[in-house]
């Protein structure tokens, strides 16, 4: 596809601008994009920073319009330990607190799916000291993997020493409280 | 101040050491992002709340690491600049934190910064491809401070970071890597597409935003959520081997193709180095980056392999005015490089 302002060079860049909810869309190369700067807010300035960025990123609608995204209907929400509001953080690009994970949970999670490649749940290393039966949970969801894989091999000695190892562990898992 | 001995300073101790695939492969490091649960984070902390949590971390620390203490207010903005071209703190830290500080080990393999984005930022460096043992090495250290310190961490979310483009694992695990062959053959433009699809990404030496200086990539993981710590090493591991083997073919089909012409690419960069008089940093970076590949190659047997590194870091701005003394204008700049370049080389001819 060709840029639709100078026809020569390919177009590399898309633009969607949206004014009063009407929607325009653009194709542009690179120089006349910089040219045009101004008008499609996609600057290039080296103080480009990440928090603009995401504060465009988080702009469900038009994800390149440099301006953050606004969320007028979430002013009065506020983590109520650090005061961030939902705003704030989407024009910084940072949380206050950690509390504002639980704050704005609801608002995290597409904006985290966009941000980590559709995936919002965590798989990794479990703190030691206060995972609780985090650690428990892990180890039975790894060992039920094992026993399936061992299932599909037809070594059904080895599967059923993981099945009583799961079973165990999640006898221990309910003495101390947890859920299965 | 000696040349020799300034250079022992400039070059971190680790560095001097090679590890598995060091002929490509210059680095490999990790770092885990940590923050405490009963405070802000670093951009809306209060100053005495800053310095609790500095004191607090370092404190959990001292038991089992011998780790001395920088408080950024206490540097010059030189010396942190120093810091920062080693790798040893980031920009961030060096510029725009309030009360960051940072603990670094003696052979500086170790570097904790405190109150960057975030309250803590374990960093670990090796030499060579050493992802694996790095990433333990850094995760026995995480051990160490949750065990003293109450981490801000979630069942569904894992650890909680100031930017949720970190939040999970906090890992960011990345190697430094030379790539000359590829460069020549003109095969990155094809290679960072495919990479990037992956969920890593690939930069120059620098970090964020600045370009290949000397065909030194930096290729690391952008995806923190979703996946494991150990997964995401084997993914860059995975990639890493690839390039390596891309990176070999490119060097031996060039070799093949016109021994000849990179022979005398080589050795023109070697005269340029030893002779020069002013040299731009650009300059410098690609004649280093030459001079490498030739050592690789077999082209140049007298000088050292561990070169490249040593003064890609001693001829960067920060650097050359630490060891001028003062501040220095661009084109004394490039007259000390120059100098200290040919200083440097002469030194290792007479060894």
């Amino acid at each position: 596809m060709k840029c639709q302002r100078c026809n020569e060079r390919p177009a590399t860049l898309h633009f969607t601008k949206t004014i009063n909810g009407e929607k325009s869309e653009i194709y542009l190369c690179e120089k006349c994009a910089k040219e045009q700067g101004e008008e499609y807010m996609f600057s290039y300035h080296p103080d480009f920073s990440i928090g603009n960025l995401l504060g465009g990123l988080f702009n469900i609608e038009s994800p390149f319009l440099s301006k953050p995204a606004q969320y007028p209907q979430q002013h009065a929400l506020k983590c109520e330990h650090c005061q961030t509001t939902f705003q704030e953080f989407v024009n910084r690009g940072k949380f206050g607190c950690p509390h504002c994970y639980e704050t704005f949970q609801e608002q995290l999670t597409p904006i985290l799916k966009r941000l980590q490649n559709g995936n919002n749940v965590h798989k990794g290393k479990i703190p030691k000291r206060m995972g609780g039966t985090l650690h428990v949970k892990k180890e039975i969801e790894e060992l039920r993997v094992k026993l399936q894989q061992a299932i599909a091999h037809e070594e059904f000695e080895s599967a059923a020493s993981i099945r009583d190892q799961i079973r165990s562990l999640e006898k221990s898992l309910l003495s101390k409280g947890g859920e299965l | 101040m000696s040349l020799e001995r300034f250079i022992n300073q400039a070059v971190s101790s680790w560095m001097s050491n090679e590890g598995p695939h060091s002929e490509i492969v210059l680095s490999s490091r990790i770092r885990l992002a940590r923050n405490l649960a009963d405070y802000k984070f670093p951009s809306l902390l209060q100053p005495e709340k800053a310095a609790e949590l500095t004191a607090k971390i370092n404190e959990s620390m001292q038991e089992k690491y011998d780790l001395e203490l920088l408080t950024m207010e206490k540097l010059s903005t030189l010396q942190k600049r120093v810091l920062v071209e080693k790798h040893l703190i980031s920009p961030y830290l060096s510029d725009a934190s309030s009360y960051g500080a940072v603990l670094l080990s003696d052979t500086e393999d170790i570097s904790i910064m405190i109150n960057e984005e975030d309250h803590i930022r374990i960093q670990c460096l090796s030499p060579g491809l050493q992802l694996k043992e790095t990433l333990k090495k850094a995760s026995e250290i995480d051990d160490v401070i949750e065990a003293k310190l109450k981490y801000a961490f979630d069942e569904q979310r894992g650890y909680l970071t100031s930017c949720p483009t970190n939040v999970g694992t906090g890992l960011r695990a990345s190697v430094m890597i030379h790539l000359p062959g590829l460069v020549l053959t003109q095969q990155m433009n094809r290679i960072i597409p495919a990479i990037n699809q992956l969920g890593f990404v690939v930069r120059g030496i620098y970090g964020e935003g600045s370009e290949a200086l000397g065909n030194i990539f930096q290729i690391s993981n952008q995806l923190t959520l979703g996946k494991s710590e150990e997964d995401i090493v084997e993914d860059l591991l995975s990639i890493v081997h690839q390039i390596i083997n891309h990176e070999e073919s490119a060097r031996e089909s060039l070799s093949n193709m016109s021994s000849i012409h990179l022979e005398d690419k080589v050795f023109r960069s070697y005269g340029v180095l030893t002779n020069s008089r002013i040299i731009e940093s650009k300059e410098a970076a690609q004649c280093l980056s030459d001079v490498r590949l030739g050592i690789d190659m077999g082209y140049i047997q007298n000088v050292s392999r561990c070169i490249l590194n040593e003064l890609m870091i001693l001829t960067q701005p920060g650097f050359l005015q630490q060891y001028a003394g003062g501040t220095l204008r661009p084109e004394e700049r490039d007259i000390r490089r120059a100098a200290l370049i040919r200083e440097r080389l002469k030194l290792e001819e007479n060894c």
